[in-house]
């Protein structure tokens, strides 16, 4: 693939409002799905011929299955709160990435066909027939939303982008254009059980591997479990972390965890993965399907809890929508949260004091936390709001000595996105590499002010993202970690293993 | 569809510049792949190249990156037996731009 050229943003001395340049990031959008792939996903093979009509019947069947949608769609004021909140629009400074724009896409053809002032006098009121313009437009501006959802905290309305942008992706696969990225991994799912398309026999193969690494690094016999029936908790986690640096410290982080709590866990090869990219492209058919392979694996091992490893939007699907997709879970040990985030699990047993952790281990480091998206506004953790901000932090410092939070406006429910989200690949380097620059100038003033060395996370996609723009704007590749990974580095074992916690 | 001519055969590529059959692998095809990236294969890429196929073969899937550094480190040294020297080879990524040169599929996922 030939190398893509294109100007990296910039620093900013403060924040600005960008200078807009209108069409900038005007283009053919991502790589457009295959035929097989969008057919496993039960979807045509292509773009079919009477395109229009089935948008158009998909859209209504849309706003009636969601309420929420037809609200987003009829409350805009178009007051001007949202338009410099998204990541990708500072990064571009393409006006269609304005969040107001990027819906009005959509709303105008809404507008057109679903409202009396849009079918009598479209011209007054901005609504637009569904030309095959628009639909191009569609296909290429809502593959520059990764569904972040930052511009909903600042809208008064609460309007979600990111449900719009959900809708017109399933409009878009409904009518045979789905993106291949998000496709092909959905598509590999169904057929290998993970997103990498890693069969059983290689994920054993690198089980061992590890465990071969903890003997060396420690000298103990540390397990990584896979498919062991009758084991008290299955770890649903990325398949990213099977592969990926450095996500895989992660894992090794979990299984030094659960060693230490003397815990009975399993990995399950049949759902050997966390994300669920039914969610990416907003298909509620898709994210059941991908869903129920949890139900499936838990149920076939006979286990007694599920515990998510770190994986953002995963999180979103376990914490908020696993029980309605795919439930009831009655069949689960009902004294632990169905399911359990990885980072409740660590922090409950370092509360305990089950889990030792050594901080001097991570005194070549100092950290900051990238709050990912999908935990920071559409999740929780542990029984108090706010827990998903501050569970990770206190486990970050409890491992080491140096913490330092980035700036209020760009963390916790004010997050920046990565950039990465379900749009996570090359073809969009130019995208995600632009649409870092505002968690990047936080990290900048943090390396700055504090010397921090390291960001830590708890999502595979912001891990990917980061290590691969990072060294756009002058960081190196591995200053992004796993939170789990100042687990792993700090935890003090023991061969006297204590009593399940 | 894409294609790159291997001593006057046209061998197909997807528009990621993959190979699309991967028994039409040669290794004037892994030279031609990475020509388009300004590389130049050394031994030490042919190392990584190799053993990438040979993961393959075995598990139909390329070798987590850890998996690469440790059989690199034990083949060309320990202080090579890291992602950071696999960059230095492949620097569009060990997994992705080597996978590419020796005739594997693209990695997918949140990678």
């Amino acid at each position: 693939m030939a190398k893509v050229k294109f100007d990296i943003p910039e620093f900013r001395p403060y924040p600005t409002i960008p200078i807009l340049k209108p069409g900038v990031m005007k283009g053919n959008g991502p790589f457009v799905a295959k035929p097989d792939m969008q057919e496993a996903l039960g979807f045509p093979g292509e773009l079919i011929d009477d395109w229009h009509d089935v948008a158009i019947d998909k859209m209504g069947d849309l706003l009636k299955k969601y309420r929420s949608l037809r609200v987003f769609l009829d409350s805009c004021v178009k007051c001007g709160a949202c338009t410099d909140k998204c990541h990708y629009m500072i990064g571009t400074n393409d006006p269609k990435n304005m969040p107001v724009a990027r819906q009005d896409l959509f709303r105008q053809v809404y507008r057109r066909h679903f409202t009396l002032a849009g079918k009598l006098f479209p011209k007054l009121v901005g609504a637009k027939d569904l030309t095959r313009d628009v639909l191009d437009d569609w296909y290429n501006y809502f593959h520059q939303c990764s569904q972040c959802r930052r511009c909903s905290v600042f809208c008064p309305y609460g309007i979600d982008t990111a449900e719009i942008s959900m809708a017109a992706r399933e409009i878009l696969d409904t009518v045979g254009k789905g993106q291949k990225y998000c496709n092909e991994i959905i598509a590999k799912v169904y057929k290998i059980g993970n997103n990498l398309g890693l069969p059983k026999p290689a994920l054993a193969n690198t089980l061992e591997g590890l465990e071969e690494d903890m003997k060396d690094e420690t000298g103990i016999d540390i397990k990584m479990p896979l498919d062991v029936e009758g084991a008290d908790i299955l770890l649903i986690t990325p398949s990213a972390d099977f592969f990926a640096e450095p996500h895989i410290d992660g894992l090794i982080g979990y299984a030094k965890v659960f060693y230490q709590a003397g815990a009975s866990w399993t990995i399950s090869s049949y759902a050997s993965e966390a994300a669920n990219f039914g969610m990416f492209i907003g298909s509620y058919e898709n994210m059941r399907e991908v869903a129920e392979r949890i139900r499936k694996a838990a149920i076939d091992l006979k286990v007694k809890r599920i515990v998510f490893g770190e994986c953002g939007h995963a999180w979103r699907v376990g914490y908020s929508f696993l029980n309605t997709l795919v439930g009831p879970f009655d069949f689960l040990d009902t004294r632990y949260p169905v399911p359990q985030h990885i980072c409740e699990y660590t922090y409950d047993l370092i509360q305990k004091g089950v889990v030792k952790l050594d901080k001097s281990a991570n005194d070549h480091r100092r950290l900051t936390f990238h709050d990912s998206c999908n935990v920071a506004r559409a999740t929780r953790m542990g029984d108090k709001p706010g827990g998903q901000f501050d569970i990770p932090r206190e486990i970050i410092k409890a491992c080491c000595n140096y913490y330092y939070d980035m700036e209020p406006d760009t963390i916790k429910d004010q997050t920046y996105c990565c950039g990465g989200g379900g749009l996570l690949t090359d073809d969009l380097i130019e995208l995600r590499v632009k649409g870092a620059l505002p968690r990047m100038e936080a990290l900048k003033q943090v390396v700055d002010d504090h010397g921090v060395t390291h960001m830590a996370a708890i999502c595979a996609i912001c891990k990917s993202q980061f290590s691969k723009v990072l060294p756009y704007y002058g960081f190196e590749m591995d200053t992004i970690l796993s939170v789990h990974q100042l687990v792993s580095d700090a935890i003090v074992l023991t061969t006297e293993v204590k009593t399940p916690g | 569809m894409a294609s790159i001519d291997v001593n006057g055969k046209s061998v197909e590529v997807d528009e990621e510049g993959y190979l699309v059959d991967l028994t039409k692998w040669t290794k004037e095809a892994a030279e031609i792949l990475s020509a388009q990236d300004e590389l130049v294969l050394t031994d030490n890429h042919w190392e990584v190249i190799t053993f990438l196929r040979e993961y393959y073969e075995e598990y139909q899937i390329a070798p987590a990156v850890r998996v690469l550094t440790k059989a690199i480190g034990k083949k060309l040294g320990p202080e090579k037996g890291n992602s950071k020297y696999l960059y230095e080879l492949f620097p569009y990524g060990p997994a992705k731009q080597a996978c590419r040169f020796a005739g594997l599929p693209k990695p997918t996922g949140c990678v």
